[in-house]
C-alpha cells in the first residue's frame, strides 16, 4: 500500500523496530465484547491500528434449506474490509483475499465451536474490518471468538491469535503492516490455549526449520498474552471487574 | 462468592476429578471445561455451569410461551423464541377425529396468536413437538407479553419459586413464565402490571447482581407506597 519509506529501518542496531516496539512485543491491543444490541453477540478490537468489529448471529434456521446439515449445524462466516479500511479506496465487492481469510477463518474456528449440538441450523459470523494495518485476519479471528462466546454458543475452547514473522533474520512477535510488505516472513498462528492446539497456521516467506519451530513458539506465547485480554474483555462485560 | 461457585467463560477448566459432567462442561480426559459464560457449581458428585447468556435450546417437558407462525392443513409451526420451530399437530386441538377436510385449523388458533405450550417431544433429528392439551395449556387471551433474555429465566423464578410469587404477591398480577424466555402478565389493575414489568425488566438487567431479591422488593414497595 502507499506512503511506504524506503529508507525505513525495520530493525535496527539495538533490536527495536521500525515502530518502537521490541522483538517479542505486540502492539497495544484492546479488546471489548458485546456493544451491538441487534446481534446475538459480538465484539470490537483495535490491534495496534486495526480496527474491527464482530457480530454473531445464531444458532438460527439455515437460508437456503439445502446449505443445511442434518448432522450438526454449519458455520459461516464473513470477513469483508470497509471501503476506508485502507489508504486508497477498496471496492466494497468481496475480493479474492477476503474470500480465501473468510475460509481461513471459519476453518479457525470450528475445531472450538460445538457445532454438532445445533443439527439443521447455522452460526453466522460478521467481521468488518473498519481499519486495517496488517494482521487484520488475526485480530479478526480473535475478535471472533470473544463474539462467539457473547452470543453463547458452547465452546470448547476459545480462540487466540496473533503473528509471528521474521525480518532482518529475526523472529518477531506480531508482524505489522510495514514489516508484512517488506519484511522476510509472516506466520500468523491461531490457537487454543486451554486445548493446546493450533487452529491456524498460514506462512508466507521462507524459513529455516530452526527459525520455523522458533516462530511457532513465538506465535504461541503471543497468543496466551492476546487469550488473557480476550478473558479479560469478557470478564468485564459478565462480571463487573469481580471476576476471579 | 465460596470456593465452589467461580465465574467461568469458555475453556477454562472448572475442576479436575471423578465428576459426572452435567450442563454446559465437557470432559477431556480428567479435566471438566467450561464451555459457555456462566457460573460454575460443583455438587458431589457432578458439574454444571449456570449459563449467562446463549439463546433457548427446547428441552422435553418445558413449559414455553409460544406465537403461532403459520399452519398448514394438518399441523401448525409455532415461534418458540429459539433457533427452532415449534410443531403442533392439528389432532391435539381437535381431538382424534380431525379431519383435514372437515376442520379448518385457523378456526382455533390464527397467525399471531399466543399459546402457552408444552415441549413434548425433541431429538434434535426433527423440529420439536409441542403440545397444549393439558391443564393450564392452551391461548392466552390476555395479558401483556413482556421478552427476557431466556438465560435469567431461571433468575426470575428464583430459589423454590421465591422470587415470582414475591412480585405475583405485590402486584395481585397472575404471571406465566415460559422457559423460552417469553413471559405473560396478566394483572386486574394497570399499576400492578406496570409495576410487575417493571420488575421483569429489572431481573433481567440486574440478574448478576447478589441480593437483587431485597433490591426487586424495595423497588415493589416503595411505589406501592406512593
Amino acid at each position: 500500500m502507499g506512503g511506504r519509506d524506503a529508507t525505513m529501518v525495520l530493525l535496527d542496531k539495538n533490536g527495536i523496530r521500525c515502530d518502537g516496539r521490541k522483538i517479542d512485543e505486540p502492539r497495544k491491543i484492546v479488546i471489548k465484547a458485546g456493544g451491538l444490541k441487534n446481534a446475538d453477540g459480538s465484539a470490537y478490537i483495535e490491534f495496534g491500528d486495526n480496527k474491527i468489529l464482530v457480530g454473531v448471529f445464531g444458532p438460527r434456521d439455515v437460508h437456503p434449506k439445502h446449505m443445511s446439515n442434518t448432522d450438526t449445524g454449519i458455520l459461516r462466516v464473513r470477513y469483508h474490509m470497509e471501503p476506508f479500511s485502507v489508504d486508497e479506496r477498496k471496492r466494497p465487492a468481496p475480493s479474492r483475499r477476503e474470500i480465501e481469510i473468510s475460509k481461513v477463518i471459519k476453518e479457525a474456528l470450528e475445531p472450538a465451536v460445538m457445532l454438532e449440538k445445533f443439527p439443521r441450523t447455522a452460526v453466522d459470523v460478521f467481521i468488518e474490518v473498519l481499519q486495517a494495518d496488517g494482521g487484520t485476519r488475526c485480530a479478526a479471528l480473535t475478535a471472533a471468538s470473544v463474539a462467539l462466546a457473547d452470543a453463547g454458543i458452547p465452546m470448547r475452547d476459545m480462540v487466540a491469535a496473533i503473528a509471528s514473522g521474521k525480518v532482518e533474520d529475526t523472529v518477531i512477535l506480531d508482524v505489522n503492516n510495514e514489516e508484512d510488505q517488506a519484511g522476510q516472513a509472516d506466520m500468523p498462528i491461531g490457537y487454543m490455549p486451554s486445548a493446546e492446539k493450533i487452529t491456524l497456521l498460514q506462512l508466507d516467506g521462507v524459513l529455516t526449520p530452526e527459525e520455523y519451530k522458533k516462530c511457532i513458539q513465538v506465535g504461541v506465547d503471543g497468543c496466551k498474552l492476546v487469550y488473557e485480554l480476550q478473558k479479560k474483555a469478557l470478564h468485564d462485560k459478565y462480571f463487573g471487574n469481580k471476576g476471579d | 462468592m465460596g470456593d465452589k461457585r467461580k465465574y467461568v467463560i469458555p475453556g477454562d477448566v472448572v475442576t479436575t476429578g471423578p465428576f459426572r459432567p452435567e450442563q454446559n462442561v465437557i470432559l477431556d480426559g480428567n479435566k471438566i471445561i467450561a464451555t459457555t459464560i456462566g457460573i460454575s457449581e460443583i455438587y458431589d458428585d457432578s458439574v454444571k455451569v449456570i449459563p449467562l447468556t446463549g439463546m433457548y435450546i427446547p428441552k422435553i417437558d418445558d413449559l414455553v410461551i409460544a406465537k403461532v407462525n403459520s399452519h398448514t392443513s394438518l399441523s401448525w409451526e409455532l415461534n418458540i423464541n429459539s433457533c427452532y420451530v415449534g410443531f403442533l399437530p392439528a389432532q391435539d386441538v381437535f381431538g382424534r377425529d380431525f379431519s383435514a377436510h372437515a376442520d379448518e385449523l385457523s378456526s382455533k388458533l390464527k397467525t399471531g396468536d399466543l399459546v402457552a405450550a408444552r415441549i413434548a417431544n425433541f431429538d434434535r433429528t426433527r423440529d420439536p413437538l409441542v403440545t397444549i392439551s393439558d391443564r393450564d395449556l392452551g391461548q392466552i387471551d390476555s395479558g401483556e407479553l413482556v421478552e427476557i433474555s431466556p438465560s435469567k429465566v431461571p433468575r426470575l423464578i428464583g430459589k423454590r419459586g421465591t422470587m415470582i410469587q414475591m412480585i405475583e404477591m405485590a402486584t395481585d398480577a397472575a404471571i406465566t413464565i415460559g422457559q423460552n424466555g417469553w413471559v405473560v402478565i396478566s394483572c386486574e389493575s394497570p399499576e400492578g402490571l406496570l409495576k410487575a414489568k417493571k420488575a421483569i425488566k429489572m431481573v433481567n438487567e440486574q440478574a448478576h447482581i447478589v441480593n437483587l431479591t431485597d433490591q426487586v422488593k424495595e423497588m415493589l414497595e416503595s411505589k406501592g407506597e406512593s
